[in-house]
């Protein structure tokens, strides 16, 4: 039996809890980080300045090394930026908050619980709900990623692109503004992944977050993005934006699709090859 | 099922050999009592309720001192694995200590506490507490950063993400630790009771003692099966479900 699980019409905290939130505007002003590694200081971020409107859905691409994963970890809240501000709708990112949610390309699940108390487990911090209805919306968003049947399994048990199903539905279940992901589906197979790009596009339409997605898939970016963002290393900037103006839901395999990875990935191989002839 | 009748099988074997070769005269029963009379014991000492009260003295000293080992030695874990300074002292310490078979204590526990329970469960706790601070420390700095990542990012404040991320993350180091601790205390506990006479109760190591004195081999084997049996359910009641509960949610190990 399908449980569809739009919640009972009489609980009205769990209502107000599965509205939709108003999307959130992303600014980076300025941001600048280095790190200091074996090989010496790395300039991770050198005056990056980007704007993410409400509701967009913008992929990071670029190489390893060219500052995107920290872009996303500053405004994950997990790092500070030396100089330069992240903004959310004009105010400044003190840390990690729950407007913001991230997924991670370990799926960072929690082994020693079950499905449905890793969902659990972020819903357990907002005050306004009891355990009860805390209960109804996780598996609301479970059953979003078609996990339902799956409440009481364990981690383990899982297969790669469920376990990050279950992730995705972690990091919806607090209602955030935004959605952080950091490589998700960079460690699962070809197949698995395009069912996720499927669901994913689904989701954003009907959740409308403001998404940020990092990869080094170029067609992985085309695929899912409103805006794609290319970075390059040493130091990390932003090289080139690309506006994605396709249908959705997208096929990764559309001919469409293929046309602007081409131009993405020659622009890619273009300041790659000028770097490396330095 | 079949395997439960093999292990059955297979006590019954040597309890049957141990009769026969005592019928046999092999040896005399100074050195090994028959196994009837080892019964006859054991069913005389429960029926006058000696054996009960034995037990209880035993058991109650091994729970408090393990107990006590535990609340001691889980939190020194967690501070050597969260600050250096702790763990290049207490740490370093503990890694020594540990090493140090637990009876050795019981010598100074005599000097410094007499003749009493203090040093009995002086002796426990030293006996507990080492290696449940190793291992909660080896456990908590192996746990992967992904996780305390993943609840700050849920807005997890830091003693929140310690006490239901890292800790649980640790469980498995955490258990197994325990599991060794309890091993120590009960040694070192059934050590201290036959070398030390406390006149506040009298314990199974003690009827050991006294066994050993009066030349009474029944007496002597019959509280030695007491003490294998207290060790099997403990193992069977507590640490295996534990266990088992553990591979079977992580995932680890058989199932």
């Amino acid at each position: 039996m399908k449980t569809t699980a739009p919640p009972a019409k009489t609980n009205n905290s769990v209502n107000e809890e599965l509205q939709q939130l108003p999307a959130a505007k992303l600014s980076i002003e300025h941001v600048s980080k280095s790190f200091t590694s074996s090989q010496g200081i790395v300039r991770a971020l050198d005056n990056v300045s980007l704007t993410i409107k409400e509701g967009e859905f913008v992929c990071f691409v670029g190489p390893s090394g060219c500052g995107k994963s920290t872009l996303l970890n500053i405004i994950a809240g997990l790092e500070k930026p030396d100089s330069g501000e992240a903004l959310i709708d004009g105010q400044p990112i003190e840390g990690p908050g729950r407007d913001r949610m991230m997924m991670f390309q370990e799926h960072a699940l929690f082994p020693w619980l079950d499905v449905i108390g890793n969902v659990m487990f972020a819903l357990k911090l907002k005050p306004n709900l009891n355990n009860k209805e805390r209960l109804e919306v996780a598996k609301y968003y479970l059953s979003l990623v078609k996990l339902d049947h799956f409440l009481h399994a364990n981690i383990h048990e899982l297969s790669g692109g469920m376990k990050q199903r279950v992730a995705l539905a972690r990091a919806l279940a607090p209602n955030p503004r935004i959605l952080l992901m950091d490589e998700p589906f960079a460690a699962l197979d070809a197949m698995t992944r395009e069912r996720l790009y499927g669901d994913i596009q689904t989701i954003w339409q009907t959740r409308r977050k403001t998404i940020v997605f990092v990869t080094h898939n170029v067609r992985e970016s085309v695929c899912l993005g409103n805006r794609v963002v290319l970075f390059s290393p040493h130091p990390g900037r932003i090289r080139e934006e690309f506006l994605i103006d396709l249908l959705r839901p997208r096929d990764i395999n559309s001919v469409e699709l293929a046309d602007y990875s081409v131009r993405i990935t020659s622009s890619l191989k273009g300041y790659q090859n000028a770097s490396e002839s330095d | 099922m079949k395997r439960l009748a093999t292990t059955v099988l297979f006590f019954a074997a040597l309890v049957t050999i141990w009769h026969f070769l005592c019928q046999a005269g092999v040896c005399s029963p100074y050195v090994l009592p028959d196994p009837i009379s080892v019964w006859e014991y054991l069913a005389d000492l429960i029926a006058s309720g000696e054996m009960f009260s034995a037990m209880w003295v035993t058991v109650k000293r091994l729970v408090a001192g393990y107990a006590l080992g535990l609340v001691i030695g889980i939190p020194l874990g967690m501070l050597a694995a969260r600050f250096t300074m702790v763990h290049d002292t207490i740490g370093v310490l503990a890694l020594g200590l540990q090493a140090l078979p637990s009876v050795c204590w019981v010598p100074l526990a005599c000097i410094w506490f007499g003749q009493t329970e203090a040093a009995l469960l002086f002796v426990v706790i030293m006996g507990t507490l080492w290696s449940v601070t190793l291992s909660t420390e080896t456990g908590m700095s192996n746990v992967s950063p992904i996780y305390t990542r993943a609840a700050r990012t849920m807005g997890s404040g830091s003693l929140r993400t310690l006490m239901l991320v890292t800790l649980p993350a640790s469980a498995p180091f955490v258990v197994s630790g325990m599991k060794q601790g309890w091993a120590f205390a009960w040694r070192s506990l059934m050590a201290a009771e036959i070398y030390v006479a406390v006149v506040t109760g009298f314990g199974l190591g003690q009827h050991l003692h006294f066994g050993r004195e009066l030349q009474r081999m029944d007496q002597v084997i019959a509280i030695m099966l007491v003490i294998i049996v207290i060790g099997l359910l403990t193992d069977k009641i507590f640490f295996s479900p534990t266990e088992r509960w553990l591979h079977r949610r992580w995932g680890t190990g058989r199932a």
